[in-house]
């Protein structure tokens, strides 16, 4: 074990680990998956600006130390997260509610489950000893020490199943809740398995109860979409100013398969996304979309992995970044085609905007192609606002912050384009709205 | 009272001075032409009174209906009826015509004070000017400019004008680029804006735009100043003579 590398933080973690490792669920297998998960953690510790993957987001840095484990909501939570779910609820929507890292079944609309449509709390799938899930829910890789670590820590999360043929019209929307004003931190992992054929969109939000500040959310989600089946994600980032969001999300495509994801970063002082997406299934499509609009410190990265397996899948990304003051956004992309992904078609286009001198942004596409059959191309482009188009409009009476917004709309604009629903692009439009008429 | 009122206006870009103190009074009904050869100075005038960034004013003033124009930002001067037909219209991708003129002209009422504009109230004003302008609808639906020809592009801005009902439109260089069926097109749009309230001032290197817009008053820039002024009998003048005998005078 590498002593130097670990910090007094780590040792508190270990701890802690050794004290609510009881009162996580899962016994057995489970345990032991645990038990490795988290000494896999441990062997690193938090990620730091010396590994590659972590280089703009050091978190022994930033976020410094892992806080203790959230304890279950009680009656008073539970309130407070009802108030922050109403000022966010999106219609029409089967809601799906985690509150302090604890599924909250009195939150989540499970009544008259559509025929194919199974959801369960994790907690329960562990404790009920169900063999095949559990597997999945651990079958990430645990050489990322966040997803080894959120992998240890999990207390509970949302296992969905969409049986083969079934296509729900009614989006499903996982919503998760800081409810507290104590510095904690909720692990929650996710499944969502499409089986062939199907047709879901899953939204997923992140919230803060109101008085809620420096929590973390580390949460993970794994997909498995099966052949000819199409999930459409978004997922929108509001937590407090000074929460810590480190999500992970797997997501593996079979044949015919297409997943369209959209994120919208607005909220945290530091988050980190991790999208790893794999081709595994000829004739899938991928389109991963983002856009980050942050300001004062805020730390907002998305690092995306897509993996073309197979031949003759398509993927496209686009991403835009919006950066003000001294904040400081991450896009890092990786496109990987392996030898024998033939007529592989991967395009990505990353675009930031910084409106203060202060603001950063690092853009980092990587392509690795190993197949000599493909088209395969990327750009990334940094620059303020285009001043000439700044005094044509202000000639126009449109005072200089009216001017900045639409121009900044228009700039996130073919991003949150790429959002089939019609609803849920105007929730994205409204929560880019509400960042800039904040910044008026 | 004169409607705009530039007085002995210095101005200055990165050190180089290229306004040596221009005068200029323009009152309501009247349209003046300012003509000049390349690089005296009539641009950077259309610009100052628009209030671009990047020149520095080191004397003199601009007085509109006698409130000193240089204090005020560019959307307050638009919003006072200060109106500049840009000479290459910028494109604007994303931000489709239809929601820039709207939210602009309700910026302009907002700071007058006046009641905003619905959006069917607008949506017919729009359309009645448009049709006036032989602009067709899906234009307005398209990104700001965004492949707009060069013709088109003009009218884009006289529509603006037409919406704004500006009491001072300076129109910079609008020949440029256009043949003389777009050119005929633009000065009857430009014709029928005139009105015994308002005033143009029409920025061109050439008498023909003049064929179309009659001035009342025709100025000839040279250096940096006005070197002389008369009726529109001047811009034929200059027609025949150039402007090198100007060259020496300034």
């Amino acid at each position: 074990m590498n002593v130097v590398a670990k910090t007094e933080t780590g040792r508190a973690l270990g701890d802690a680990f050794a004290v609510v490792r009881d009162r996580l669920p899962g016994k057995g297998k489970i345990a032991d998956q645990r038990q490795q998960a988290f000494e896999a953690y441990e062997r690193s510790g938090l990620p730091h600006r010396r590994i590659e993957d972590w280089k703009y987001t050091d978190l022994r840095a930033l976020m410094r130390e892992v806080l203790p484990l959230a304890p279950a909501p009680d009656a008073a939570a539970l309130d407070r997260a009802t108030a922050a779910i109403k000022l966010r609820a999106i219609d029409g929507v089967r809601r799906l509610v985690l509150v302090d890292g604890a599924f909250a079944a009195d939150l989540s609309d499970l009544g008259s489950l559509e025929k194919g449509l199974s959801v369960r709390p994790l907690r329960e799938v562990l404790d009920a000893g169900d063999a095949a899930l559990s597997a999945q829910a651990f079958a990430s890789d645990i050489s990322n020490p966040m997803i080894a670590l959120n992998g240890a820590m999990a207390t509970d999360g949302v296992v969905i199943d969409i049986a083969d043929g079934t296509v729900l019209t009614r989006p499903l929307h996982i919503v998760h809740v800081a409810s507290g004003t104590a510095p904690v931190a909720m692990f929650t992992r996710s499944l969502l398995r499409l089986g062939r054929d199907t047709g879901v969109t899953l939204v997923e939000s992140y919230l803060a109860g109101e008085g809620a500040k420096a929590y973390q959310t580390h949460d993970g989600l794994i997909v498995a979409i099966g052949d000819n089946a199409r999930l459409d994600h978004v997922r929108l980032v509001e937590d407090s100013v000074d929460a810590f969001n480190i999500s992970s999300a797997t997501v593996t495509l079979g044949a015919h398969a297409h997943f369209n994801t959209f994120g919208l970063t607005s909220g945290g002082h530091v988050s980190r996304y991790q999208l790893t997406v794999t081709c595994a299934g000829e004739g899938s499509k991928v389109e991963t979309n983002g856009v980050n609009l942050i300001n004062g410190k805020q730390h907002a990265d998305t690092t995306l992995f897509l993996d073309h397996a197979v031949p003759h899948c398509a993927s496209r990304e686009i991403f835009r970044a919006v950066v003000d003051d001294r904040a400081h956004s991450v896009f890092q992309g990786r496109i990987i085609v392996r030898p024998d992904a033939q007529k592989t078609d991967a395009k990505m286009m990353t675009r930031a905007l910084l409106l203060s001198d202060d603001a950063e942004a690092d853009n980092k596409p990587e392509l690795e192609i190993f197949a000599d059959d493909v088209t395969c191309g990327h750009g990334a482009t940094t620059g303020a606002l285009d001043e000439s188009l700044l005094f044509y409009m202000r000639a126009r009476g449109l005072p200089e912050k009216e001017a900045q917004a639409l121009l900044i709309q228009a700039f996130v604009g073919e991003a949150i384009e790429t959002i089939v629903s019609d609803a849920l692009r105007d929730v994205a439009i409204a929560t880019a709205q509400r960042w800039l008429e904040a910044r008026a | 009272m004169s409607l705009l009122e530039v007085k002995d206006l210095q101005v200055r870009v990165e050190e180089r001075e290229i306004l040596h103190g221009l005068s200029l009074t323009v009152n309501p009904g009247q349209v003046h032409a300012i003509m000049g050869p390349n690089g005296s100075g009539k641009s950077t005038l259309s610009h100052v009174i628009a209030g671009k960034p990047g020149y520095e004013v080191t004397g003199g003033q601009i007085l509109f209906k006698g409130e000193d124009l240089l204090e005020m930002a560019p959307n307050e001067r638009a919003a006072k009826g200060v109106f500049l037909a840009f000479q290459y219209p910028v494109e604007i991708p994303g931000v489709t015509t239809w929601n820039f003129l709207h939210a602009a002209l309700n910026a302009q009422r907002k700071a007058r004070g006046e009641d905003e504009i619905s959006s069917p109230a607008f949506l017919k004003k729009v359309r009645e000017v448009a049709k006036s302008l032989n602009i067709p609808q899906d234009m307005l639906k398209r990104g700001v400019n965004v492949g707009f020809s060069g013709g088109e592009k003009k009218r884009n801005e006289i529509l603006q004008m037409a919406l704004f009902e500006p009491a001072v439109c300076i129109l910079d260089e609008m020949d440029s680029g256009l043949d003389i069926d777009a050119l005929r097109i633009a000065a009857d749009g430009v014709n029928a804006l005139r009105s015994p309230e308002r005033a143009m001032v029409v920025i061109t290197h050439y008498q023909r735009l003049l064929n179309y817009i009659v001035p009342d008053v025709v100025h000839v820039m040279s250096k940096g100043r006005v070197v002389k002024s008369g009726g529109k009998e001047l811009a034929l003048e200059l027609e025949e003579s150039g402007y090198a005998q100007f060259e020496d005078a300034a």
